[in-house]
C-alpha cells in the first residue's frame, strides 16, 4: 500500500538499493527503451530473487567478452518496462551466482553462456552442458574474443552419445528416443520420453543440433550484412528478426526509420504473422489426421505467399527490411490488390472456420490436450501465443509499442484454457486481428522516404530492441565496434522461452498426442540453437 | 475347371487390390480439392519398392526377415477363400470364416513380432497398440460373423451367400446391426482414419506404420501389398455377404463377367463411404478406440439378439 505513486521499476530500484546489490542506474537514454542498472557480481542471484518477488518477467541473458573483461546482462520486463541488469566480472573471476533458482527460464540460457563463454553459474540447479555437443572441446569457448570467427573445426563432428539425460527406473517404465532426425520436413531436435504405457512421465528436450554460430559470425559485419544475417536466424521469422536487428542498430546509431518505412515494416511483419498462423492452423489439423483442414489452410497460405511475391518480390519477405528503413515500397496498385486479398481471405476463413468449429472429432483431439496452466505459463515466462493461450496478455506491440504500432489500434486476443484448443483459437483470433491491422496500415500509410540516411555510430554504442514476431517477443541487443562494424549481436527468439513450456505441457498426456502438443507450441529449432 | 477358376479368382483379387487403393486415393484427393495421382500409382510404387534392396537392421532376427512373406502369404490365402466374383468354388469348401479370422491372426502375429524384433521404441509401441486394438476388434468381428452364421446355419462363406441370395431381399434387423459392426471393425482392422492414419509421418501417433517403419525395398512392397489386399478383403466380405446380388452362381462367361462388374461397382461405392469417413473425421485419440470398438461389439451383439428374438422365433412358430 505504501507503493502508491511509485511504479514497479521505482519499487525494484528501492529494493535493490536497500539490499545493496545495485551499484549504478544509467540515464534512460543509455539504451532505450530499456533501463540499464549495474549490479555487483555477488548480488546477481539476489537481484533475480528480488525481481521475481516483484513479479518481473525474466526475458533473457547474454554475455560479452569486452576489453574491460567479461560482462553479463540479464533482461527483465514488468508492466511494459524493460530492465537490463548488467554486471562486470572482476579480472580472473569466471563465475557468477545463478538466476536459475529463481527463474526457470534462466536455466538453459545460463548453460548456454557456460558453454560459449566459460562463465560458471553457482547454485545452478542443473549445470550440465547445453548448446555444446561435440563440435568443440569442453575448455574452448567460441564466443570469447580469442576464438576465430572462421572457427577451428575441420573434422566432421563426432556423435554426441554421452549427454546425461534423466533416467527413469521402475517396472514398466520405458524410454522413447525421438529424433534428432524427424520424418517430417522439420529441423533436428531430440526428445527423450519416459513413459508408462501411453502416458508420458517425463520429457527432456535436447537441442543445439542447428547451431550455426550466428552470434560469432555477426562480429565484424557492417549493418546491412547484419540485417541479412538476422533475417536468417530463423527462416520463418525472417521479418521479425531483421526488424529487431535493424531497430537495435538504428537506436545505437541514433536514427529513426521514416514513418512510411515504419508502416511498411508493420505490413511486412503482419503479413509474416498471417503466413505462419495459416500454416500452423493447418498443420495442427494434419497432426490429428484431419487432412481437409491441412490442405485448405495450405492453399490459403500459398495464395498469401504468392501475394507477397507479387507485392514485395519475395514469398517469405526476406531481406525487405534494411538498416534505416525498407527495401520495398507499396504502389496504389499493390495496395488495392492487398486489400482485395484480405477481403477474400476473410471470406474463405469464415467458411473454413465454420466447418472446423462444427467438427466434434477435431474438438475432441484439441480440447484438454497439452494443458499449460496460467500459473505455470507465468512462472515460465511464456510469451507469444503460447502465453496468450494461458492468460498471459503480454504483447510488445501493445505493451511496449514501437513505430508504427503507437499509431494503430492493436487488439491482443487472449484465451485462458491453456490447451491445444486455446492455442489454436488464439491464433485464429490473432489472424483476424492481423488482417484488421493490415487494413489500418493501408489506410494510414504516410508518404515520404523509405530509408533514413545511415549515421556511423560511435564505437561501443549499444542498441536494444523488442518486437513482436509471430511466435512472440523477439529481443535483440547490438553493440557496435569501431568503423561501423558489429561488435556483438544477441538475438533472442521467443522459442528460447517457450521450448521449456513444451516439456511441461506434455507431461501426463499420452504419447500419440505429443505431435499435436508440439505443433501447438511450434518453437523454432534454428532460432533457439543460433 | 473349377480349380482353375479359383486360382484365377485369387490372382484377380491380388492384382486388383492396388487398383482399389488407387481409387480410394483418387476419391480422397477429389474430396480434399487436390489433384489425384493416376489410378495406377500404387502399382508403380510397388514396382519401385520391389526393385530396391531391403535393408536389414543389425538387431533383426529371422522373424524380421520371414514376417513379410508370412504376412503376404496368409493374406493371399485368406483372399483365396473369400468369394469374389462367384460362389461355389472348391476353395470355399476347404475353409470357413473362422479360418479366415485365423489367417488374419497369423499374419498379425508375425507383423507384431517383427515390430518388436528389432527392439526400437517405435516398433514396440506400434506392436503394443496393434494388439490392444485387435484384442477388441476380433471379438466384434467374430460376433458379427456368428450372427450371420446363425441365420444361414453355416460358417461357410459360399453357403452363407447362397442362403442370402436364395431368401431374396428381406430386411433382417440382425444383418443391419452386423453390417454396422463389421464396417466399424473393417476401418479399425485396415488401419484407416479415425483409428489409424496410413498417411502420417508422425512416428509417435502410428499404429500399423510404426510396426513396419524399419522395412524397406521388396519387403516393404510385400507388406504394403498385403495391406491393400486386406483392405479389399474387408470390402469384399461386406459387399458379398450383405449385398451378394450380382455374384455369379454358375460358371458361365456371362455370369462371371457380370460378377466382375458388380463387385467392382460395389467396392467402388464402399470405397467412397470409407473416404467420406476419412475426410469428415479427425483421427481419434488412441484411448477412444476402445469405445469405438466396444460400440462395434455392441452392434454385433444387438444383431445376434435381434436374430434370436425376432428372426429365430418366427421360424419356430
Amino acid at each position: 500500500m505504501t507503493t502508491r505513486g511509485i511504479d514497479g521499476f521505482g519499487l525494484l530500484c528501492e529494493k535493490f538499493e536497500s539490499q545493496g546489490v545495485a551499484t549504478r542506474l544509467y540515464h534512460p537514454d543509455q539504451i532505450p527503451p530499456a533501463r540499464l542498472l549495474e549490479i555487483n557480481p555477488a548480488g546477481w542471484g539476489k537481484a533475480a530473487e528480488t525481481a521475481q518477488l516483484q513479479q518481473w518477467r525474466w526475458c533473457g541473458v547474454w554475455a560479452e567478452d569486452l576489453e574491460a573483461g567479461l560482462t553479463v546482462n540479464a533482461c527483465l520486463e514488468h508492466q511494459g518496462i524493460y530492465l537490463i541488469l548488467r554486471t562486470h566480472l572482476p579480472d580472473g573471476q569466471n563465475s557468477l551466482p545463478s538466476q536459475a533458482p529463481h527463474y526457470w527460464a534462466a536455466d538453459r540460457p545460463e548453460r548456454n553462456i557456460q558453454d560459449m563463454f566459460g562463465i560458471r553459474f553457482e547454485d545452478h540447479p542443473d549445470p550440465k552442458r547445453w548448446v555444446r555437443h561435440q563440435a568443440w572441446p569442453e575448455d574452448v569457448y567460441p564466443l570469447r574474443r580469442d576464438f576465430p570467427v572462421a572457427g577451428r573445426q575441420t573434422e566432421p563432428t563426432p556423435p554426441d552419445s554421452t549427454y546425461p539425460f534423466l533416467k527413469a527406473h521402475g517396472a514398466s517404465v520405458y524410454e522413447i528416443p525421438v529424433g534428432p532426425v524427424h520424418a517430417g520436413i522439420i529441423e533436428p531436435g531430440h526428445f527423450r520420453f519416459q513413459a508408462i504405457g501411453e502416458t508420458v512421465l517425463h520429457l527432456e528436450e535436447r537441442l543445439g543440433y542447428v547451431h550455426k554460430g550466428v552470434e560469432k559470425i555477426a562480429e565484424g559485419r557492417d549493418p546491412s550484412s547484419l540485417a541479412r544475417l538476422a533475417g536468417r536466424v530463423s527462416g520463418d521469422t525472417t521479418v521479425g528478426h531483421a526488424w529487431a536487428a535493424c531497430l537495435a542498430m538504428e537506436r545505437a546509431a541514433g536514427i529513426e526509420a521514416p514513418p512510411r518505412a515504419a508502416f511498411l515494416r508493420g505490413i511486412l511483419a503482419e503479413r509474416e504473422r498471417v503466413i505462419n498462423h495459416l500454416w500452423d492452423l493447418g498443420a495442427l489439423c494434419n497432426d490429428v489426421g484431419f487432412a481437409f483442414g491441412y490442405y485448405q489452410f495450405g492453399r490459403l497460405r500459398e495464395l498469401w505467399v504468392r501475394e507477397n511475391q507479387a507485392c514485395f518480390g519475395h514469398r517469405l519477405l526476406m531481406d525487405r527490411i534494411v538498416p534505416g528503413g525498407v527495401a520495398c515500397d507499396l504502389t496504389p496498385d499493390t495496395a488495392k490488390r492487398m486489400r482485395q486479398a484480405i477481403v477474400a481471405l476473410r471470406k474463405e476463413l469464415d467458411e473454413l472456420i465454420t466447418i472446423l468449429d462444427g467438427n466434434s472429432s477435431l474438438e475432441d483431439r484439441f480440447l484438454g490436450a497439452g494443458f499449460l496452466s496460467p500459473e505455470l505459463a507465468s512462472a515460465l515466462g511464456a510469451v507469444g501465443f503460447v502465453g496468450r493461450a494461458s492468460g498471459q496478455s503480454f504483447d510488445v506491440r501493445k505493451d511496449v509499442p514501437y513505430p508504427p504500432y503507437q499509431q494503430l489500434k492493436v487488439r491482443v486476443p487472449m484465451e485462458d484454457q491453456g490447451d491445444v484448443s486455446s492455442r489454436f483459437w488464439v491464433r485464429h483470433k490473432e489472424l483476424r486481428a492481423c488482417l484488421r491491422l493490415l487494413e489500418q496500415m493501408l489506410d494510414g500509410m504516410p508518404a515520404g522516404e523509405l530509408v533514413a540516411p545511415w549515421l556511423i555510430p560511435d564505437a561501443d554504442s549499444e542498441g536494444f530492441a523488442a518486437v513482436e514476431g509471430w511466435r512472440g517477443e523477439i529481443l535483440c541487443f547490438v553493440r557496435f565496434g569501431t568503423d561501423n562494424t558489429i561488435g556483438r549481436y544477441w538475438p533472442r527468439d521467443p522459442s528460447v522461452i517457450n521450448w521449456p513450456a513444451l516439456e511441461k505441457l506434455t507431461l501426463g498426456n499420452i504419447v500419440p498426442d505429443f505431435p499435436v502438443c508440439n505443433k501447438s507450441v511450434n518453437a523454432s529449432y534454428s532460432g533457439h540453437d543460433l | 475347371m473349377a480349380w482353375l477358376l479359383a486360382i484365377l479368382e485369387t490372382l484377380l483379387f491380388i492384382a486388383a487390390a492396388p487398383l482399389l487403393a488407387g481409387w480410394i486415393k483418387r476419391v480422397k484427393c477429389r474430396l480434399q480439392n487436390r489433384k489425384a495421382p493416376s489410378l495406377f500409382q500404387p502399382y508403380r510404387d510397388l514396382r519401385k519398392l520391389y526393385r530396391k534392396q531391403p535393408i536389414t537392421p543389425h538387431s533383426a532376427s529371422w522373424i524380421f526377415r520371414a514376417a513379410p512373406y508370412i504376412v503376404f502369404a496368409s493374406t493371399v490365402l485368406a483372399a483365396a477363400f473369400v468369394p469374389l466374383v462367384t460362389v461355389n468354388l472348391p476353395t470355399a469348401r476347404i475353409a470357413d470364416v473362422i479360418v479366415l479370422v485365423g489367417f488374419f491372426a497369423l499374419g498379425r502375429t508375425f507383423q507384431v513380432l517383427a515390430g518388436m524384433d528389432i527392439g526400437t521404441a517405435f516398433g514396440g509401441m506400434g506392436s503394443s497398440r496393434e494388439m490392444t486394438i485387435s484384442s477388441m476388434a476380433e471379438p466384434a468381428m467374430l460376433m458379427a460373423v456368428f450372427t450371420l452364421a446363425m441365420s444361414a446355419h453355416t460358417t461357410n462363406l459360399s453357403q452363407a451367400m447362397n442362403y442370402v441370395l436364395d431368401t431374396g431381399l428381406v430386411l433382417r434387423p440382425s444383418f443391419v446391426f452386423a453390417l454396422g459392426g463389421m464396417m466399424l471393425v473393417a476401418v479399425a482392422e485396415t488401419g484407416r482414419i479415425p483409428v489409424d492414419n496410413p498417411a502420417t509421418h508422425l512416428e509417435l501417433t502410428m499404429i500399423h506404420e510404426a510396426m513396419i517403419l524399419e522395412y524397406s525395398g521388396r519387403w516393404l512392397a510385400l507388406i504394403e501389398w498385403a495391406s491393400q489386399i486386406k483392405l479389399m478383403l474387408y470390402g469384399v466380405l461386406i459387399a458379398n455377404i450383405f449385398f451378394p446380388w450380382g455374384i455369379a452362381q454358375d460358371f458361365s462367361l456371362q455370369a462371371l463377367g457380370f460378377g466382375v462388374a458388380m463387385i467392382a461397382l460395389k467396392l467402388a461405392v464402399l470405397a467412397v463411404l470409407l473416404v467420406l469417413s476419412e475426410v469428415l473425421f479427425a483421427k481419434m485419440r488412441i484411448f477412444r478406440v476402445q469405445e469405438y470398438l466396444s460400440f462395434a461389439y455392441l452392434l454385433s451383439v444387438l444383431g445376434m439378439l435381434s436374430h434370436i428374438i425376432l428372426e429365430a422365433a418366427r421360424v419356430h412358430h
